[in-house]
């Protein structure tokens, strides 16, 4: 493997120019400390959670009476589908530039990050209608809602980007910004996976197992 | 610590004296490492941390406020309040507003909520402070060696009446304090539920008030209104009273343990 | 028609005016009079404006600048406004409470309860951290050799919105209150139940975007240190005030965090009726206890250490000798910046947690003075065998030597679980936390400002009012803090307004005078800068090292063009400059020059910053539809950006060429001066090598060591 090609494994970027990888290094490092201070925020919160899990119940539901866990574990199953595509998207930028396949494949991470959002609305709205269980019930319902909602904020601010990149794609072709953008999406996308696993984990499995 | 601030104050005077531009210090610009130097700064800081670390660990444990100070206690239970302190006897069966009667040499522990925001309480010559919060109970014991009165107050700021909000601590001997309970006793007002309720708006109280009775459990009323899930939860929280971050003053704290050591004159010292 | 959709819950008795009209007081007329100042100060500046015809050039030049030199600047501009409303308030509340002993004083309680609000608010968020912001915005890319930050605009962005949380901070005096809460902003007091009203909104808002701000520029420090270093600057051949800042930017991107979290839930509180932090239904307000110090304690590291950076650069340059334990220093910088994060709990012993967990958070915080310890002997030995110069900077490094390492034991006390129970919320802690700041990061910041002034301007500042200056904040802090030492152990209580104790008056005199002492160094401060600006002909020092300096910055123009470097330097030691000038190859002409790409000026920022504080002011006075309408227009703004191609623009290499050849003739040309001359206007910025001239006279090393 070359340099370059150790340098970003998801790019390929103009071959044959090594400045163009070293600005393309800083602008992705910068994204991953991005992503590192976005996960302190998320750490935060499930530290919260933990502990308004356990002591912020008052007279509001507890956790196994609210959570639905088939819900939880298909949005799970979306989310894992929608980083797939993206991935495949991905591997069309380095290998083939192909625009309408990167599209096709966003199109497809997009919906199902949609329905993602969409089925998490849903499990709200269910929380709310069924069990009267809105945030201002309790601690507890409080810093769940908080939790999953920045979660759910991401995903969905993760959407309008997608929107921007494919409109992006189509109008830039695969410039070098272009490309480094779509890598950091990627890397937002994928992260945002990992703290759905930490949520469907921690939150759902545990909240009904306990 | 003087240990590290004398030799500051010696040294940099006569360096700057020495090595001052025009002075008689040899100049020697290059000059960056010693590891003798080296190895005294940084070894005398860590001996001394090591020393008072071990000095305040003991301190820590001795110097806690929920450490009862000895055997049978009187408890006393103090509600914060805006901007005033409810003290309850159950024991005795009366209730003061900003007014502590103690007798002297008892211990004493005292168990205190919030029927407001957070509020610290103090009484600077007979013990440290400890919060008061709403639907939470923290505990501070103390033996007052000697009489007298002695100004105690919130220490956290709580709005336009913060700056007049104390009271006094009257210890007075055993004797003594039993003819204050029956004094308070035979005066006529009770401290019911609805009465509690008139306390909650804020104000400041002019002048002490004495309640010859109140209604028994009233304490554990005031923090079961803000949290009766604490309670109702309490074993599946399996948290110990008194031990870990944040769960310990949110607990209901267990009886204090009668341990028959030895009498410090300053609970919280 | 419905007039709340229009305005929210601003009403006009919601203007501080409308006060003084209803209810006329001394309080009142002082609070309007704030509310003049603030109008009168904002209508002056237009006026300047328009009449010097300077709107363009502030637009063109700066607000739309990215150049990391301008935005620090910019940062600094925001600080000593902002200080100069901060002390004042500082100086009304002593006055108050000196006041306040007999009878009830002139600020009403509310009064007072919004004045030592916002005085911490402002002097943590809008005072201390834009000061070290901008100074490590000014000088870090200079030290490490680069020509900007890594994301210049992402760097203009951090600003425009510390500046947007400053204007909403200033809008707050004029229009509404402020929280009474403190700069803790504690719940449940801070919750919709016991403060309603806009004020604690204007303190989530300001604060949260700080928070954001800083989060991004420690992200963007941080990657510029890692990645943007020129060739041959290793880790370990960084100047001190690059390892500070690295440290402190770290601990930007960890403790923003659970700041920005804690407004958050505080806001959802407040709003939304959620239940995180009220009495009851499962709220704790412990959790924002935890949260907010889990930001707060490293929050005093990442003020201090770039103050220790630039003590470590002022002593070595006053010194004109290398940095005594450089590598020591770096570890001790680590420590600390890794020790920070595992003391929160010191700032509430008293909340009954068991005594082990007291004893262990109490360890914790005196280990930190292990590391702090390190540095002040470090930074005396860095003088042993120097020849030391009595400057502005030096005269406060001193100072702080003496002052800090007192603050310093105070404490050590402090961390004993058992003197803090006694001294939790009183006197005691005020005067100790001051006497770390002041001495520590805000002197530290003055000094800087005497030290790096002529490299940011072209000339030096006026060394006789610096000292006059100095010699009355170096006494005026001493007399306004130690005696509430005094006072806190005789019990009094911080955020009170009024004491009725005969026996605290003279103490409160006493720091009362120091008060007046801090303010006259301040005036002093303000006289020397616009004196300077006059003089600067016979000041200034246009070839760039006025003082013998050690790092990189010292070695191009000042000011130095927009590109930093006309070729980027080469690195094979630590003090580059200085082991050029030693070496006698400084000032040499590069082999060849290049085209350099520097990025265009874009309204960008400005437009985020403008709208980010229309949106926080709609969200204080719920103001739905504006705060809509700015959120969406800063969206569109970032999106609007992302389309744009032509963001560079290249400057030839010939223009690079004429300019650094003329700078280095002009610095060939000129006989370096000596640092005896260093004050006068002979010193045009190419100095003389102190190491050059001792040379004759070293002596074998060891002796002046024993001597100690």
């Amino acid at each position: 493997m070359s340099l370059s090609e150790r340098l970003h494994p998801g790019l390929n970027l103009a071959g044959t120019d090594p400045e163009g990888h070293e600005a393309a290094e800083e602008t992705l490092f910068g994204f991953w400390i991005f992503l590192m201070s976005d996960l302190v925020l998320f750490a935060v919160l499930f530290a919260t959670y933990a502990a308004m899990s356990v002591q912020g119940i008052a007279e509001g539901p507890r956790p196994a009476e609210v959570f639905d866990l088939t819900a939880a574990f298909v949005e799970t199953l979306l989310l894992l589908f929608s980083s797939f595509a993206f991935g495949l998207a991905m591997l069309e930028m380095k290998y083939r530039e192909n625009r309408r396949g990167v599209l096709v494949w966003l199109l497809i991470t997009g919906v199902l990050g949609a329905a993602f959002v969409g089925m998490e609305l849903h499990d709200y709205y269910v929380m709310i209608t069924e069990h009267a269980a809105p945030p201002q019930a309790s601690g507890f319902l409080s810093a769940y809602y908080l939790l999953t909602g920045t979660h759910a904020l991401h995903v969905s601010s993760g959407l309008v980007w997608m929107v921007i990149m494919a409109v992006q794609v189509a109008v830039f072709g695969f410039s070098t910004p272009v490309k480094l953008r779509l890598m950091r999406l990627a890397l937002f996308w994928h992260m945002l996976d990992v703290v759905w696993i930490g949520i469907f984990t921690f939150v759902y499995l545990y909240g009904v197992a306990s | 610590m003087l240990i590290v601030i004398v030799p500051m104050f010696v040294a940099l005077p006569i360096v700057l004296w020495r090595y001052r531009r025009g002075g008689a210090g040899a100049y020697r610009p290059d000059w960056e490492f010693n590891w003798g130097l080296e190895l005294l700064i940084w070894g005398v800081p860590v001996a001394l941390v090591v020393a008072l670390g071990t000095a305040l660990w003991r301190q820590t444990i001795t110097g806690d406020p929920y450490r009862a100070l000895g055997p049978d206690p009187l408890v006393v239970e103090v509600v914060a309040l805006d901007w005033k302190f409810l003290f309850l006897y159950p024991e005795q069966g009366v209730a003061t507003l900003d007014l502590l009667a103690l007798p002297e040499g008892r211990p004493v522990t005292l168990k205190l909520t919030s029927g407001t925001v957070m509020q610290s309480f103090i009484i600077p010559q007979l013990a440290g402070q400890i919060y008061a919060m709403a639907g939470m109970q923290t505990q501070l014991n103390l033996v007052a060696d000697r009489t007298g009165d002695f100004t105690g107050r919130n220490t956290q700021y709580n709005g336009l009446g913060f700056a007049t909000q104390s009271f006094t601590t009257r210890v007075m001997s055993p004797d003594a304090f039993e003819g204050w309970v029956a004094a308070t006793k035979a005066q006529g007002t009770a401290l019911d539920a609805a009465g509690y309720a008139k306390l909650l708006p804020s104000s400041v109280v002019n002048a002490p008030v004495l309640y010859s009775q109140f209604t028994p459990g009233l304490f554990d009323q005031v923090m079961a209104g803000f949290a009766p899930g604490m309670f109702q939860h309490h074993g599946h929280a399996a948290m110990p009273g008194h031990a870990a971050m944040p769960g310990p003053a949110a607990m209901p704290a267990p009886p204090a343990p009668h341990q028959g050591h030895d009498h410090t004159p300053e609970a919280a010292q | 028609m419905n007039w709340e959709l229009i305005f929210g819950q601003i009403k006009w008795t919601s203007f501080v005016f409308a006060g003084m009209i209803e209810n006329p007081s001394l309080s009142e007329a002082i609070a309007s009079g704030a509310g003049s100042i603030a109008v009168l100060g904002a209508l002056a500046t237009v006026i300047l404006l328009t009449v010097k015809g300077w709107w363009v050039p502030l637009w063109r030049d700066w607000l739309t600048s990215v150049d990391h030199k301008k935005v620090g600047i910019m940062y600094i501009a925001i600080a000593l406004v902002m200080f100069a409303r901060a002390v004042i308030e500082a100086a009304l509340m002593r006055a108050q409470q000196l006041a306040a002993t007999e009878g009830a004083g002139f600020l009403s309680a509310d009064h007072f309860g919004q004045l030592f609000s916002t005085h911490g608010t402002i002097m943590i968020f809008f005072v201390a951290m834009p000061f070290i912001t901008g100074l490590m915005n000014y000088v870090m890319p200079l030290q490490i050799g680069a020509r900007d930050v890594s994301f210049p605009l992402l760097n203009a962005i951090s600003l425009m919105l510390t500046m947007a949380g400053a204007i909403l901070i200033m809008v707050s005096l004029v229009v509404g209150q402020f929280s009474t809460g403190g700069w803790s902003a504690y719940p449940p007091f801070t919750g919709i139940e016991f403060s309603p009203g806009e004020g604690v909104d204007y303190w989530i808002w300001a604060v949260s975007l700080g928070s954001i701000g800083s989060t991004l520029t420690g992200l963007n420090f941080a990657v510029t240190i890692y990645k943007k270093r020129c060739p041959g600057m290793s880790l370990f051949r960084m100047p001190l005030f690059t390892w500070t800042t690295l440290c402190t930017s770290i601990l930007m991107i960890f403790a923003m965090a659970p700041l920005t979290a804690a407004t958050i839930m505080l806001a959802l509180d407040r709003y939304a009726g959620f239940h995180f932090f009220t009495n009851g239904d499962g709220g704790n307000m412990m959790n924002y206890a935890n949260l907010f110090w889990l930001f707060g304690h490293p929050e005093v590291y990442i003020l201090i250490l770039p103050a220790f950076g630039v003590w470590s650069e002022v002593v070595a340059t006053f010194s004109a000798k290398r940095i005594y334990g450089y590598t020591s220093l770096v570890y001790a910088t680590m420590c600390i910046a890794v020790l920070s994060f595992a003391v929160w709990l010191h700032h509430f012993f008293t909340m009954g947690q068991s005594a082990n967990v007291n004893a262990i958070f109490g360890i914790a915080t005196m280990i930190i003075g292990v590391p702090t310890g390190v540095k002040v002997y470090d930074w005396l030995l860095t003088m042993v065998g120097g020849r030391i110069r009595f400057s502005t900077p030096m005269l406060y490094h001193i100072n702080f030597l003496l002052t800090f390492i007192l603050g310093g034991m105070t404490g050590v006390l402090l961390a004993n679980p058992g003197v803090d129970f006694q001294v939790h919320n009183t006197l005691f802690l005020v005067a100790h936390f001051h006497n770390m700041i002041i001495p520590g990061v805000l002197f530290g910041m003055f000094a800087a400002v005497q030290f790096w002034f002529p490299k940011v301007f072209g000339f030096r500042l006026h060394e006789g009012l610096g000292r006059a200056s100095f010699w009355c904040f170096a006494p005026g802090f001493l007399l306004a803090f130690f005696p509430l030492y005094w006072l806190g152990m005789m019990g009094a209580t911080r955020r009170t307004y009024m004491w009725s104790n005969p026996d605290y008056v003279p103490w409160l005199a006493l720091a009362m005078l120091g008060a007046g002492l801090i303010l006259a160094g301040f005036a002093l401060m303000v006289t020397q800068i616009v004196v300077s600006v006059r003089q600067r002909a016979q000041l200034a020092a246009p070839l760039g090292d006025p003082w013998d300096g050690r790092a990189l910055e010292w070695s191009i123009p000042s000011p130095p063009p927009s590109w930093n470097f006309a070729v980027l330097p080469q690195v094979s030691s630590q003090d580059p400059f200085y082991e050029a000038k030693k070496a006698g190859i400084a000032y040499r002409s590069p082999a060849a020059y290049e085209d350099i790409e520097v990025p265009r000026n874009t309204a960008t920022a400005p437009l985020i910053g403008l709208f980010a504080c229309a949106w926080a002011f709609g969200l204080v006075w719920h103001i739905w539809w504006l705060a809509i309408v700015s959120f969406v227009l800063i969206w569109a703004v970032v999106i609007a950006r992302s389309f744009a191609t032509d963001t560079e623009e290249t400057i030839p290499a010939a223009t690079v060429k004429a300019l650094n050849e003329a700078f280095l003739a002009a610095a060939r040309a000129t006989p370096g001066v000596t640092r005896d001359r260093e004050m006068t206007s002979d010193n045009k910025g190419r100095a003389h090598p102190e190491a050059l001239e001792g040379r004759a006279g070293t002596l074998a090393s060891g002796t002046a060591v024993e001597a100690l």
